[in-house]
């Protein structure tokens, strides 16, 4: 069974907002809404001041507080790759997995129902990267199946040190970021 | 000399970021009218329990009524926060075991029935004129007082559930620390009873029955001041996240709220009101419940907003 990931090299991504842009046009999101976006953390002491930055989105976690709270399975784990999605016409809106979800990245579309990013589902079943990763011109984003150790992802992750985010949440979150 | 510690997000969905406050009026008001009417479920099915229906006069005649307007009125708040109403019927095609809500929705519609039996125990008058039927319902049920009994029974046990779920829907998200307290549902029931009682005593005819609520009310309310307690020193000794939650509400954010009106205005002061009444050092008024009563609407107000605001931001910083 695969089990679709994301590898993002914070030392290549420069916050340029192309994956942004791509979702947004891709997915015919809302003005004001975001299904992914920029994330820059600095921390340190001056001098020693170190900053990352990371393109964020739905972590498409192993354990999902999301799926579990849905009270009418709208929010569910897809066969394909274990992306979590949620099929629009049985969502209604409660937003419990808008609070539930950790990493807050969630949101109540305009038209009533929980959105989130998708991992570009129609167009990886299509044999197609996420928007996000087809668009970056830095090539700081990798997409591809975990369970596969000769994945490109599994690769990176062997090869190079990483970290996810809100480890302690024990969400199992499968977006890495490179370091 | 302090780290710097700085993140900045280009995401702005609407009320998510700065602050999640994606439950707003209508979630407290529904926790609030649940768990009031839980507490009334459970009072009315103990009276119905031990006999008291054969008073004249007994406040389990007009519990059940009030608690199937407030519920409803609950419901309807409820609804009102749904963003995609349309689909509301999706709750009851299915049923989701990892979901509170999900019981939460099926325990409501077992709930309706155990208080429309309740009622037509003894309809009110302006039922039986309407539909004389239910004379012969009430005459039936009755006739059997193992019936009566077991209708205050099941009243008891969906109140005690229909009380504790409106504390496990928040208690079970893990993103929320403040929420994260597996005694939220014991905080919620108690409050619930507590406000239950308030109601009842200030509406009851029966004085046996007025005084016996605003004793047991100032039992509810010190036990509730015990499970504050307990919830604190949880949180204060669990993790970052945590800490920060109980510290919002210690002597954050929502301090002065918490302390003046969930603690003081809501406990402490209706708490020695009412104790020198039931000592007939003073005599009963309305002020004491009405206290009461606001204290746990404030309370569901704090508990949810709050819980919001508090959250796992800075715990993955590496």
């Amino acid at each position: 069974m695969p089990r679709f990931g994301m590898v993002i090299d914070t030392r290549k991504c420069v916050g340029c907002q192309d994956c942004v842009i791509a979702c947004k046009t891709e997915n015919n999101i809302p003005e004001g809404y975001n299904r992914d976006w920029i994330i820059t953390e600095s921390h340190g002491k001056f001098p020693d001041i170190q900053m990352e930055i990371r393109t964020e989105r739905c972590n498409h976690c192993s354990e999902t507080p999301c799926v579990s709270c849905c009270p009418t399975g709208a929010s569910h784990i897809h066969d394909v790759g274990g992306v979590v999605l949620v099929t629009h016409d049985v969502c209604i809106g409660c937003k419990a997995c808008i609070e539930a979800c950790p990493y807050d990245a969630r949101f109540a579309h305009p038209d009533g129902y929980a959105d989130k990013c998708t991992f570009c589902i129609h167009r990886v079943e299509k044999g197609e990267n996420p928007a996000c990763v087809e668009v970056c011109p830095t090539y700081c984003m990798y997409f591809g199946d975990l369970e596969d150790p000769n994945s490109e992802v599994s690769k990176l992750l062997k090869s190079r040190k990483w970290h996810v985010n809100l480890t302690d949440a024990g969400t199992q979150p499968n977006i890495f970021y490179l370091v | 000399m302090n780290e710097l510690l700085e993140l900045t997000t280009t995401r702005h969905n609407p009320h998510v970021d700065p602050v999640m406050a994606m439950w707003e009026w209508q979630i407290p008001v529904y926790l609030f009218l649940g768990g009031m009417v839980a507490g009334m479920m459970i009072i009315s099915g103990y009276f119905l329990f031990t006999n008291r229906h054969k008073e004249s006069n007994c406040s389990c005649f007009f519990i059940p009524i009030v608690s199937v307007v407030l519920l409803s009125l609950g419901m309807f708040a409820l609804f009102l926060d749904l963003s995609h109403k349309l689909y509301v019927w999706r709750l009851y095609t299915t049923f989701q075991f990892t979901s509170p809500m999900s019981w939460g929705a099926w325990i409501l519609i077992l709930v309706y029935p155990a208080l429309i039996a309740n009622i037509l125990i003894r309809p009110a008058k302006w039922m039986t004129e309407k539909v004389p039927k239910l004379l012969e319902y009430s005459k039936k049920i009755n006739e059997h007082p193992f019936l009566v009994k077991n209708i205050g029974i099941t009243n008891m046990i969906l109140g005690m559930m229909l009380g504790a779920y409106t504390g496990v829907l928040l208690s079970t998200m893990g993103s929320r620390p403040l929420w994260n307290t597996s005694l939220l549902w014991v905080l919620f029931l108690v409050s619930g009873l507590s406000a239950a009682a308030a109601f009842v005593h200030l509406f009851a005819k029966n004085k046996y029955e007025s005084e016996l609520l605003a004793k047991a009310d100032n039992g509810f309310l010190i036990i509730e001041l015990f499970v504050f307690v307990m919830i604190f020193l949880g949180l204060l000794s669990s993790a970052k996240p945590h800490i920060e939650a109980a510290q919002l509400l210690l002597n954050g954010a929502y301090a002065p709220v918490f302390w003046v009106f969930v603690i003081g205005i809501g406990i402490i002061i209706p708490l020695f009101i009412q104790l020198l009444a039931v000592n007939h050092k003073i005599k009963h008024t309305a002020i004491a419940p009405i206290l009461v009563i606001v204290g746990g609407l404030i309370l569901r107000f704090v508990i949810v907003s709050a819980g919001q605001y508090s959250h796992w931001f800075n715990a993955h910083f590496h």
